[in-house]
């Protein structure tokens, strides 16, 4: 079971949206990470104030042919694996810093 | 003694890289020749600087054995320490200061690493890549250790100019990217070219069994390059500027991956 229900983007990071894919790198530690194209839709709905799973059900099921609960699995290890990385903040209330800067299309 | 005229020997040095004349100021005499020497075709006859360096020599031997660099901003200044030196830098005042023994690698570590500072708000970088201009464009060779940034270098043929065997110099000028000459120099030991242009291609190197070149797209261009510009500050800031401008390269310079055996021939595609 989740401890968490809502998800936030640090601000100590860098991103850029190239074509299809997001990276993102941890300005504290340089990881540089590449998000695919759902990782990517994930990546730039988590807000602090949205729920997860409403994410996954509005973002992702409505636009791909997945098991909700399989999806909001994935999402969760997703964005476990990126707080580990200080590159997402994970908390039960919603989070109240602001999102990380603006992504620039590339 | 008449018609005899005593020239003081000048303390003072200024060496420009990239366009950036960093004056250089040490009391012994013989340490400033040894820098003049060294940085042959990039030091300055006009005296002028835009940032200025006392170094304070230590007797030899002082050196501790610690290899770990650690750069750091701390209260309005960047703070660099390696065993074999100490340094400090004051972005506002344009003053630092250097110890160090009389060992020249030492004040290039400390020049590669105030020249990627200095880079990283001009939208530039340092980039571990040989690179020669031929026929008024420069290309780039970029990898790791022994990927081949030399033997590309040893290999390159009469008509073109060697801008560096070891650390490529990039500048954003007007929008575009400029390859630059250094005096940073790997196993070649031949300070580069003092010239520039702009940037054709930056080629990712491996060695195969024949020549071949593929281009490489968006991440995994970003990736590519980033695993080779020079990164000093773990500084979020700075971080931030660096992967911003290796992003904005890959965005108007082709990355691409070049596979080659080890001889001449490697450059008829490099046209």
């Amino acid at each position: 079971m989740k401890s968490y229900r809502y998800v936030a983007r640090s601000k100590a990071i860098a991103a850029r949206v190239l074509g299809d894919e997001t990276m993102v790198m941890s300005a504290t530690n340089s990881t540089l990470f590449t998000l695919d194209e759902v990782a990517s839709l994930i990546w730039e709905a988590v807000d602090g104030v949205t729920p997860l799973d409403e994410i996954i059900a509005s973002k992702i099921c409505t636009q791909y042919d997945v098991d909700e609960e399989v999806a909001l699995m994935d999402a969760a290890a997703l964005v476990e694996t990126l707080a580990e990385h200080g590159i997402l903040l994970l908390s039960d209330q919603p989070i109240a810093v602001p999102c990380a800067p603006k992504m620039e299309a590339v | 003694m008449p018609g005899v005229t005593s020239i003081a020997e000048s303390t003072s040095v200024v060496v420009k890289i990239g366009g950036l004349p960093i004056r250089l100021h040490c009391d012994d005499l013989q340490f400033v020749r040894q820098i003049r020497e060294r940085y042959t075709g990039y030091v300055s006859s006009s005296g002028e600087a835009g940032f200025d360096f006392d170094i304070e020599l230590a007797p030899p031997g002082t050196e501790s054995g610690e290899e770990d660099l650690s750069v750091s901003w701390d209260s309005g200044r960047w703070l660099m320490e390696r065993g074999d030196f100490r340094a400090e830098w004051n972005p506002a005042t344009s003053r630092g200061l250097i110890q160090q023994t009389s060992n020249p690698y030492s004040l290039d570590s400390v020049l590669r690493i105030v020249h990627t500072l200095l880079l990283a708000r001009k939208g530039g970088f340092l980039v571990h890549a040989s690179s020669a201009i031929r026929n008024g464009r420069a290309f780039l060779f970029s990898g790791v250790s022994g990927a081949g940034k030399t033997t590309m270098a040893r290999l390159a043929p009469p008509d073109a100019a060697l801008l560096t065997d070891e650390i490529s110099y990039v500048t954003k000028q007007n929008g575009r990217y400029m390859a630059v000459g250094t005096p940073f120099f790997g196993e070649l030991a031949r300070v580069g070219e003092n010239i520039e242009a702009p940037i054709e291609a930056v080629y990712l190197l491996a060695k195969g069994p024949r020549n071949k070149i593929e281009s490489i797209e968006g991440a995994g261009a970003v990736r590519g390059l980033m695993e080779n510009v020079l990164f000093f500050a773990r500084d979020p800031e700075f971080v931030k500027l660096v992967f911003d401008a290796a992003c904005d390269f890959v965005a108007h310079v082709p990355v691409k991956r070049l596979t080659f055996k080890p001889d001449t021939s490697v450059w008829e595609l490099i046209r």
